[in-house]
């Protein structure tokens, strides 16, 4: 025979078979039977076959875990509590726990492979947790690099959610990117319109989900969407929410401000809310929002420019908002029912407005945020 | 031709004549970065001593039956990888399933095995030498217990410098790399007693 033919043919040959035994010895190995997963102390109890991760293995039984690398131990965001003991942490966990969190025995779902009986703790609200199927009815450029995207929920055709909470979207496969991947946004939706989720979408550079939005996504494509998670939401006392929010962070407040609005709820609290921005050209939903703080009196909107260019004529407050934030808790914010924070932005700029709350008398178990990660 | 060596003499010969790390120097990259831990040593080189006396088999095998007859020896190389590799494969699921603690203190160089020179060099050894099927068993397995030999040394003696004052410039690998060298002039006065060509 052709040696041409002969040696690729040989090699691939004893690959083949090799790869052959592999496989078989592999489902020998691997098979760990049936296993059960007791969720929250016996609240839930899923039998499942063994051998796969948790996170996925939850996801086929309808418990969406958040993850936003979509099980690749990049994101470090599908903590999960296992009671039982399912061997040693992984080199692939250590750099996403807390010395605190290991303590506690928290473990991330995408790299705990079942092998047998196991019991965890989630949060009561992800059993809420859903896939949507969605269409994309609507995409507007808010500024140069921020989008408002609204989707029409198809299967389920409604979503409950409260203000402030997030969804994550399901980038599917496109061009370069070879793995489909989720990322969270937050909803600038009201729960009242529970058809659609709206949200705000900035362009990263060189960001998977956020070029996808920008570049690929059109009016009437198909999205999946999974939530709704997070904690951030406006809390039932009489105190003063003071708000701040750079950039796309104008999202959850979005959904909590027409959300009150809308309900009247809470109606002892007075709300200020503080959006900083660059110029101009970073400036949206002014109109909207200065005509909502006209008609609504407990509204206070203090929106504020670092860096005005003076062609701009911008008659607003001028300066870092951290400096506005400060004279403005100083001299205007209704002290008397107590004060609490409501962030949304970069992890800078939560940072230093913590600090400005925290030195004009806000306690730090009253700060709320949202950080961009 | 079969050389005629006896296959338990060979066994012996290729753990201490020509221990295939301190005669033959290879295997070292794995050698020097595992020895800092007993435990991890003693399991690598288990899993390197299994890895060698099955693929001597295999590799044996394909040769024999495979590629001499087909006059494809130019091929023997990949082959070999392409038999180490699943070899290895399979040895880290076993290894997973029956003892994940070990699976963890090995890391990185249980897969790393498949590119353990001393697994291709044994083979090669074993192709240049002609061996017999019993022989490249019994040198296969020698040579594996010999590197198992000597890294239990290797992390022995580590474990008794980690408790002695070493200058500063030589701590870690600089003082192993001396260590290494006199273990290998003392296996190096075994050499000459038996030719294992």
């Amino acid at each position: 025979m052709n040696p041409i033919v002969l040696g690729p043919l040989v090699v691939a040959g004893a690959a083949a078979f090799l790869a052959l035994v592999i496989s078989i010895i592999d489902r020998i190995v691997n098979d760990y039977g049936e296993v059960s997963i007791d969720i929250n102390h016996g609240k839930k109890l899923l039998k499942v076959n063994g051998g796969s991760p948790l996170l996925g293995t939850l996801a086929s039984q309808g418990l969406f875990v958040p993850s936003a690398c979509g099980g690749r131990g990049s994101c470090g965001a599908c903590k999960v509590r296992v009671l039982t003991d399912v061997g040693p942490v992984l080199p692939t966990e250590t750099p996403y726990l807390s010395p605190q969190e290991l303590a506690n025995s928290v473990r991330l779902a995408c790299q705990v492979k079942l092998k047998k009986d196991i019991a965890i703790e989630l949060p009561e609200e992800l059993f809420s947790v859903k896939k949507f199927k969605a269409t994309l009815e609507r995409i507007e450029d808010l500024t140069y690099d921020i989008k408002e995207t609204l989707f029409r929920l198809e299967e389920p055709a409604s979503i409950e959610f409260k203000s402030g909470q997030y969804v994550q979207i399901v980038v599917p496969p496109y061009g370069e990117i070879k793995e489909s991947v989720q990322r969270a946004y937050s909803m600038s939706s009201r729960p009242g319109d529970s058809g659609h989720v709206e949200l705000l979408i900035r362009l990263v550079p060189g960001g998977i989900a956020t070029t996808y939005v920008h570049k690929h996504l059109k009016v009437g494509d198909e999205l999946e969407l999974v939530g709704p998670f997070g904690e951030f939401r406006v809390h039932d006392t009489p105190a003063a929410m003071v708000c701040v929010a750079g950039g796309s962070g104008m999202a959850p407040f979005k959904s909590m401000l027409y959300d009150m609005r809308e309900r009247n709820a809470f109606p002892e609290k007075d709300i200020w809310y503080f959006f900083g921005a660059r110029g101009t050209r970073d400036m949206f939903y002014l109109d909207e929002l200065r005509q909502l703080e006209k008609e609504w009196p407990r509204f206070h909107f203090v929106p504020a420019l670092s860096e005005p260019k003076p062609e701009e004529n911008w008659e607003g407050e001028r300066g870092l908002i951290t400096d506005v934030l400060d004279r403005y808790i100083k001299d205007r914010v209704g002290k008397d029912k107590g004060m609490e924070g409501y962030l949304c932005g970069s992890p800078g700029m939560i940072g230093a407005c913590i600090a400005v709350m925290t030195k004009n008398g806000i306690p730090e178990s009253s700060i709320y945020f949202d950080k961009f990660a | 031709m079969t050389p005629l060596i006896n296959p338990v003499t060979l066994f012996f010969a290729s753990i201490f004549t020509s221990n295939i790390l301190l005669s033959n120097f290879l295997g070292m990259c794995s050698f020097i970065s595992i020895s800092k831990d007993w435990k991890s040593s003693f399991g690598l080189g288990m899993a390197v001593t299994v890895v060698m006396t099955v693929t001597a088999a295999i590799s044996w095998l394909v040769l024999s039956y495979v590629i001499t007859p087909l006059g494809l020896e130019y091929l023997s190389f990949i082959v070999f990888i392409v038999v180490i590799a699943a070899v290895v494969q399979i040895l880290e699921m076993v290894i997973d399933r029956a003892s994940p603690a070990l699976y963890m203190s090995l890391g990185i160089f249980l897969p790393l095995i498949t590119v353990n020179c001393a697994i291709l060099g044994a083979i090669l050894f074993m192709q240049i030498r002609n061996y017999g099927f019993v022989q490249a068993v019994t040198f296969g397995a020698g040579s594996g217990v010999g590197w198992w030999l000597a890294i239990m040394l290797l992390a022995a003696i580590r474990e008794r410098i980690e408790k002695n004052p070493v200058p500063a410039g030589l701590k870690g690998p600089g003082i192993t790399m001396i260590t290494i060298g006199f273990m290998a002039m003392a296996f190096i006065g075994f050499s000459g007693m038996i030719a294992v060509q």
